[in-house]
């Protein structure tokens, strides 16, 4: 099924949370809203599952509007954040109840609900604990059950409200790339929240990038990543380094120096510009560049961080593969150069 | 809950009590516990004694003549049927109440929440005297009820009024600080899933609450029998008509039948000791059920 939300607009008291959001869901991907918390991505969420009401807009399931019609009958599955299973009733018992509340007349016989919940436990791999209450399980298993329960109505959409937010590293990964398995296996419309970044552009097939109630970018995570449309999307996609500057006869001026501007640009105005700490080059002796001195040298897995700071008192962060790293041999105090092989500019206001 | 912190401390007293660095002295402990004791002893426990040594005194027949006579009859009859109305009142009170402030935003919420606590902060008498003046022949709506031969103060309507007034706020303050921790997501994926309201209040908010519920229905019940001041302004003490087991006990005192005083007095401690035992249990249960669900 596909979902558009048209004109959405909600206010909590004075805190405006969707301000005119339009999105289209395409039937069969799996998009992640991203975005910071406070950002309005779970209320949207939300919005679309019908446990919150927009102040105003329009939901569009398949394009027959959806608005009015109760959660109920939404035909959605929702994950929650802190899994929300019913802590007094078995694994089994869990995953049988949007069964068992059917209508008599659709409600499937008790053989029927048997093997359905077991395929589902099956699917999620987790058959051997049907007889457990949720309190004996982990936490990533709470969220696969969660997962199997809500998939038990057979929804025409999956909707996850930070479904891997209240796990561990370690399994969170484990889980992203389990669940992307089960999207690509069962195709099910799926939007998931998340603030994750990494998350968000492993797992999903677009991201929607929100801030403050609207809508930045929405991309492929390739393009988001790429070619971030504003200041908010590269500064929340990955780490970058930040200078406030002047564009002046093509150079960059930076407050201490200016340097020469690998990208185009014309024109005198005020700017901000963003490196990637893997695009920022280490350079020693004369020539362009930021003159900074080593603070810390960080060496973790295949990348190494180094982080410096200018005479100004700016902190800077590179890095570098850990073979050039031993090939420089830098010190802590040691003065150097920052070359960026590439940055993005961003008009500033002038105020 | 209750139950559960209570097995969590045990274990901090053994580990306490074992270590020498936080042991106190031998005469530490002694004074404490002895003082402790003989509290406990002279204020709780002795009167319990005294009241079924009184009882009993004038040996096992005057005790059960005393239970047979038909004004006490009355009296533990109204008793039973002013908790039988007060109890199931006030737990459908409670619990819509408990729920509207636990799970939903509305103006006027903090007033509510005080309010409910109101027959706590207000003397019974009071709450009886406030009866009086609505319902009683001078009331506001007492020429109203002359005129359509309708008695509530000094009937049994005043009595039951003046019980679930005074009993309101047990179920409602029991639910309302477990179903605030619950929150209310669980309801919210049953709704997702398709669940009616009705069956997300009995498969899903029923169960998590039952505990809580059941302990609160004790409470509220073991104060509507035992409830002596609001009852004692609106009942009039009619003997056989509108006396409770309290107000026939003081009756009886106040005529110098000790012995028949302490008998009716006697099944009100029995009442008291059951309360607390099924409160016991049921903590014990719950606590169970608690840790249970609590295990990682």
């Amino acid at each position: 099924m596909s979902i558009r939300v048209e004109g959405i607009f909600k206010q909590f008291g004075t805190f405006t949370a969707l301000d005119d959001v339009t999105l289209d869901f395409p039937k069969g991907e799996l998009v992640a809203l991203l975005g910071p918390s406070g950002c309005g991505k779970t209320t949207l969420l939300r919005i679309i599952a019908g446990l919150e009401t927009a102040d105003r807009g329009r939901i569009l399931f398949d394009g027959a509007d959806a608005s009015d019609r109760h959660v109920r009958e939404r035909q959605v599955g929702f994950v929650f954040q802190h899994y929300a299973l019913f802590r007094h009733m078995s694994v089994f018992e869990n995953v049988a109840f949007g069964l068992r509340v059917k209508p008599r007349a659709r409600r499937p016989s008790e053989a029927e609900i048997r093997r359905k919940v077991m395929e589902l436990l099956d699917l999620v791999q987790l058959a051997w604990l049907a007889d457990r209450s949720p309190a004996q399980l982990s936490g990533g298993q709470r969220q696969r059950i969660a997962l199997a329960r809500a998939l038990a109505v057979e929804p025409q959409v999956l909707l996850l409200d930070e479904p891997f937010g209240a796990l561990d590293a370690k399994v969170r990964k484990e889980l992203r790339r389990w669940l992307r398995q089960l999207h690509d296996d069962l195709h099910i419309t799926s939007i998931f929240v998340t603030h994750d970044q990494e998350e968000a552009l492993e797992l999903a097939d677009r991201v929607v990038l929100m801030n403050r109630g609207q809508v930045e970018q929405l991309g492929s995570p390739r393009e988001v990543y790429a070619e971030p449309a504003s200041e908010f999307v590269f500064g929340f996609l990955g780490s970058a380094n930040r200078i406030e500057g002047e564009v002046r006869n093509g150079r960059l001026a930076v407050p201490g120096t200016d340097i020469a501007l690998p990208v185009a640009a014309d024109g005198a105005r005020q700017v901000t510009a963003y490196i990637r700490p893997h695009e920022l080059a280490i350079a020693r002796g004369e020539g362009d560049g930021i003159p900074a001195t080593v603070r810390r040298v960080l060496e973790l897995g295949p990348l190494a961080r180094v982080e410096f700071v200018t005479s100004a008192g700016q902190g800077y962060e590179a890095e570098i593969p850990r073979s050039e790293l031993a090939g420089l041999a830098l010190q802590p105090g040691e003065a150097v150069r920052l070359v960026p092989r590439t940055l993005r500019l961003f008009p500033r206001d002038a105020a | 809950m209750a139950g559960n912190a209570a097995s969590l401390a045990r274990k901090g007293e053994t580990r306490f009590e074992h270590r020498s660095a936080t042991r106190d002295p031998l005469i530490v402990r002694v004074l404490v516990l002895t003082v402790a004791l003989g509290f406990f002893a002279i204020f709780l426990l002795l009167p319990l004694v005294v009241v079924f040594a009184e009882a009993l005194r004038k040996g096992f027949e005057t005790y059960w003549a005393a239970l047979v006579d038909p004004d006490a009859q009355s009296a533990i009859r109204l008793t039973l049927l002013a908790a039988a109305i007060a109890v199931p009142l006030n737990l459908v009170f409670g619990v819509s109440a408990a729920w509207a402030i636990a799970k939903y935003q509305f103006r006027g919420k903090a007033f509510l929440t005080t309010l409910i606590d109101l027959p706590f902060s207000v003397s019974p008498v009071i709450a009886g005297l406030i009866y009086v003046l609505v319902f009683g022949a001078q009331g506001w709506f007492g020429p109203w009820l002359r005129e359509n031969d309708i008695r509530v103060i000094f009937a049994v309507p005043g009595i039951v009024l003046a019980t679930v007034f005074v009993t309101f706020p047990f179920i409602a303050r029991e639910l309302i600080p477990l179903m605030e921790q619950q929150g209310s997501e669980e309801e919210e994926a049953a709704i997702v899933l398709g669940a009616s309201g009705w069956q997300t209040f009995w498969r899903v908010t029923l169960p998590n609450i039952k505990w809580g519920l059941l302990y609160g229905v004790i409470l509220c019940n073991a104060r509507a029998m035992g409830e002596f001041g609001a009852v004692s302004v609106v009942s009039g003490h009619v003997r056989g008509e509108t006396n409770t087991m309290p107000l026939h006990v003081e009756i009886l005192y106040n005529e110098y039948q000790f012995a028949a005083a302490f008998a009716v007095a006697s099944l009100l401690a029995l009442l008291a000791l059951l309360t607390i035992a099924l409160k016991s249990l049921v903590e014990w249960r719950s606590g169970r059920t608690q840790s249970r669900e609590d295990a990682p």
